[in-house]
């Protein structure tokens, strides 16, 4: 640990930052249960889901509801956003804060994005589709899935903008990398479960 | 303030403890309530309305607040030092567990003074607990506390899994961690796959009773059944959280007070992993009757039946380990044996259960609860009961007194047999579960009344335990380092209580039960793996009890979020998400702050070491 601050404030931060210290590889591990964690409470969403998706009480289907252009643009910002959050990693690793920095702001613009053209598609269905979360099982189900997944990209988006300010002025050093890190793990994670979403929700919704 | 702030392991043990006990003895007062009101056909002495509430509090209480503190607080004053380490993993995280753990079993509480406490049964089955046939805010109580209670054990098990995996000691391979370590990894990992499960129940429940969703609304196209899986997806694999412990302790006390190693240690860790393995396969054991249909159910039935394999072995094990050894029958070791038998008769009646045409008959009848109980009190309860007299004197430096242990021990057990053996018999005869009385001359009369006098002398052997630890506690703490003196893991090679650093050299482990290798080698303690130096140590910290706070108070805000008060103001202040964003508000500030300014620690110089 010690050794460790010292090379940093030195500015030769080693090769892997986020595991040099054994704090730093106890977070990455723990993320990574966390992460395990995760996948059950959106496996159970996604069961959930599954189950009642039919269960449209007289209210709008989802082939009637979805626009797949739309949904695919979204799901495009989202895959986008997880690779600059690849490049904000490797930036790290070549101990370039500043192209790190970078990557993370395109990273979180394009999760904001994708967040707006969500809290869109939500407001075009319940002001036009009378669409809401009372209308049916299965409008219940799809909220509760989609806006879930929402509500990780928001958190998100709030976290790593944290992350950018407090690297502006620690610098990047074995305390801030795992952060970073850890961070960059939960967006590819969010990324994987929408990649589910788009195949559960919204293609199985257009043609299942 | 201390304990407020605190982020030692061994503190937060006892935090566990208390909130545990006392959460225990609200249960316990529950119970006692249940019986008075069976004691007699036809009693008057509580409404069914009462009756309903008590009893869903009384298995959420006892299971959700009671037990798994409890557990939750012996594995943080033994695992580190059972695996040589100076703390869990994450520290700060270790306080927001508890923390958060202790608001949401107080909100759950509060039910009972802020007009009515949840009715539907400690399981919530919808419709029971939708809003048109639970109208009080008791089950909005029931789902938001209980996740705000389940996101400390999840909290609380994330971090054992990280601290079992990466802080054990040199030379303390997985293969000769303590079986208690083992039986903490396993039940960590449990945690880890089953609580998300139950997150996503208790949401979509409140969506369906806050927001008026439709998950298990039939009149929207909802599932009820639906809710029955996913309580016992995760439901079934909570049994097995609380009993692997149980297990754990067991093969510690055992083979301490029988002087040998513990029989088939290897059996025992896979014996332990299969457990864990198939109680995610046999959910459905609980919904025979809910007609899945013949195929379903033989094979729910099957996976069922083979639990009782593994868990067999774990048995003959115990016994084989007594077998020949110089066994002493400490307080401690009473309990050990006394679980042996009275959680095999569990197991048995267990697997009476998992046969699905049998179980249409048993179903919803006396039959199970003397089930649940047999295992979940003559297993798991008599479990703690071993292990907080066994570590007892590690916890707190003072040895309970042995001549009351054995009064607590001979009242308890005489209690609880005959508490829930006759009930085996009374849902033979068909008495039902959840029924606030019965009619007279169905021969249900004398079993009832031998039940209830059964439960007053558990409440016995409870007084008698609590005047133990009172008596105890007045007295010097002078407990020896290893005071039953044939200890055989690492805890037994510091101080009673440990310094706050646990070890001050972290110890070099040459085999399974590092301590006794040492000893029968002739050595005095553990030969050292690294030289004397600073030590590192967390800071205490305010900001778990502020999260934990502020998640309470967004929970209260979001529950109360569709009511009328009659008063503008707070009408204002609920139905407009004020209180609620105020809470969150508290909480996410928090970590923001723990966030913005990291936090070093402070170091334990060797100069200080060694001036003791
Ligand atoms: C060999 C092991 C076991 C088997 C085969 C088994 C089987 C079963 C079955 C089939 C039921 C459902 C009965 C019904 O509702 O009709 C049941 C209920 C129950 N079991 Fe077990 N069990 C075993 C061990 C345990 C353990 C170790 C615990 C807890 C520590 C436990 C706790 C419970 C509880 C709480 C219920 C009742 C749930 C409720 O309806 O409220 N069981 N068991
Ligand atoms: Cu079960």
């Amino acid at each position: 640990m010690t050794t460790a601050h010292a090379e940093a404030s030195k500015g030769t931060l080693p090769h892997e930052p986020e595991k040099a210290t054994a704090e730093g590889r106890n977070k990455v591990l723990a993320f990574w249960l966390f992460l395990g964690g995760e996948a059950v409470l959106f496996g159970t969403l996604f069961a959930t889901f599954l189950a009642l998706r039919n269960q449209t009480n007289d209210g709008p289907s989802a082939n009637e509801l979805f626009h797949l252009p739309l949904v695919a643009a979204a799901t495009f910002l989202l895959l986008v956003s997880s690779l600059t959050s690849v490049f904000a990693i490797q930036a790290m690793h070549r101990n370039q804060p500043a192209l790190l920095r970078n990557w993370l702001l395109v990273t979180v613009v394009l999760g904001a994005a994708f967040l707006g053209l969500e809290i869109y598609e939500f407001s075009e269905y319940i002001r036009h589709e009378k669409f809401g979360m009372t209308t049916s099982a299965f409008s219940s189900a799809f909220y509760t899935l989609v806006g879930f997944h929402g509500a990780h990209v928001a958190f998100g988006i709030v976290w790593i903008a944290v992350l950018i300010g407090q690297l502006s002025y620690k610098g990047l050093t074995v305390v801030t990398a795992p952060k970073i890190y850890v961070s960059a793990m939960y967006w590819h994670f969010i990324d994987v479960v929408w990649v589910f979403i788009f195949t559960v929700v919204y293609l199985l919704g257009k043609v299942g | 303030m201390d304990w407020i702030t605190t982020v030692d392991h061994k503190k937060i043990a006892i935090l566990y403890l208390w909130a545990g006990g006392i959460f225990f003895g609200i249960g316990g007062l529950e119970a006692i309530l249940i019986r008075i009101q069976l004691i007699k056909p036809m009693n008057t002495f509580l409404d069914a309305q009462t009756f309903n509430e008590l009893i869903t509090m009384h298995g959420t209480t006892m299971i959700f607040l009671g037990v798994m503190p409890v557990i939750f607080a012996l594995m943080n004053a033994v695992i580190p030092l059972q695996i040589g380490a100076r703390d869990v993993a994450f520290p700060f995280l270790n306080a927001l567990g508890f923390w958060t753990f202790l608001f949401g079993g107080i909100l759950l509480n509060l039910s009972w003074i802020m007009g009515g406490a949840p009715d539907a049964g400690w399981t919530a089955y919808t419709p029971l607990s939708s809003s048109s046939y639970s109208t009080t805010h008791g089950v909005d109580f029931y789902t938001i506390g209980l996740q705000i209670a389940g996101l400390g054990t999840l909290i609380g098990g994330i971090n054992f899994l990280a601290t079992i995996i990466t802080m054990r000691a040199p030379g303390m391979s997985f293969m000769r961690m303590p079986m208690f370590a083992w039986a903490t990894f396993i039940t960590s990992a449990i945690i880890l796959f089953a609580f998300p499960a139950v997150t996503v129940g208790l949401v979509l429940l409140t969506f369906d009773r806050i927001l008026g969703a439709n998950f298990f609304e039939t009149s929207g196209g909802g599932n009820p059944v639906l809710w029955q899986h996913i309580f016992w997806i995760f439901g079934h694999p909570e049994v097995y959280i609380l009993i692997l412990p149980a297990f754990g302790i067991i093969s510690e006390v055992i083979p301490t007070f029988s002087r040998k190693r513990l029989f088939g240690y290897s059996s025992m860790v896979f014996a332990t992993i299969l457990i864990a393995f198939l109680g995610f396969m046999v959910w459905a054991h609980h919904m025979f009757t809910t007609g899945l249909g013949p195929v379903a159910n033989a094979l729910f039935s099957v996976s069922t039946m083979l639990i009782a394999v593994p868990t067999g072995i774990k048995i003959f094990n115990w016994l084989f380990t007594m077998w020949g050894g110089q066994v002493r029958f400490t307080t401690p070791n009473l309990f050990a044996v006394g679980f042996i038998p009275t959680f095999t008769m569990g197991g048995v009646t267990g697997v009476m259960l998992a046969s699905a045409p049998a179980d249409f008959q048993f179903h919803d009848t006396y039959f199970v609860v003397a089930h649940f109980h047999y295992v979940i009190v003559g297993g798991l309860v008599l479990g703690l009961f071993a292990g907080l007299h066994y570590w007892w004197p590690k916890m707190f430096g003072r040895m309970l007194s042995e001549h009351l242990g054995k009064w607590t021990f001979w009242t308890f057990i005489i209690g609880f047999h005959m508490t829930f053996f006759v009930q085996h018999f009374l849902g033979l005869m068909g008495m039902q579960r959840r029924v606030f009385t019965y009619l007279p001359n169905q021969q249900f009369d004398l079993l009832n009344l031998i039940s209830t006098i059964g439960a007053g002398l558990m409440g016995v052997g409870m007084l008698f335990f609590l005047a133990n630890v009172f008596i105890t506690s007045r007295k010097p703490a002078d407990a020896a380092d290893d005071p039953w003196e044939d200890g055989r893991t690492l805890e037994w090679t510091i101080s009673s209580p440990p310094p706050e650093y646990n070890f001050k050299q972290t110890p070099l482990v040459r085999g399974l039960d590092a301590f006794w290798k040492e000893k029968t080698a002739g050595h005095k303690g553990m030969t050292p793996s690294e030289p004397v130096g600073s030590i590192h140590m967390p800071s205490a910290t305010v900001h778990p009890f502020l999260m934990s706070v502020g998640i309470f108070i967004a929970g209260l805000g979001f529950m109360f979020s569709r009511d009328d008060f009659g008063n503008s103001f707070m009408s204002f202040l609920f139905n407009n998400y004020i209180v609620t964003a105020l809470g969150l508000l508290i909480t996410f500030g928090s970590m923001l702050m723990r966030s913005l300014f990291d936090d070093h620690g402070w170091h334990i110089e060797p100069e200080e070491l060694e001036g003791r």
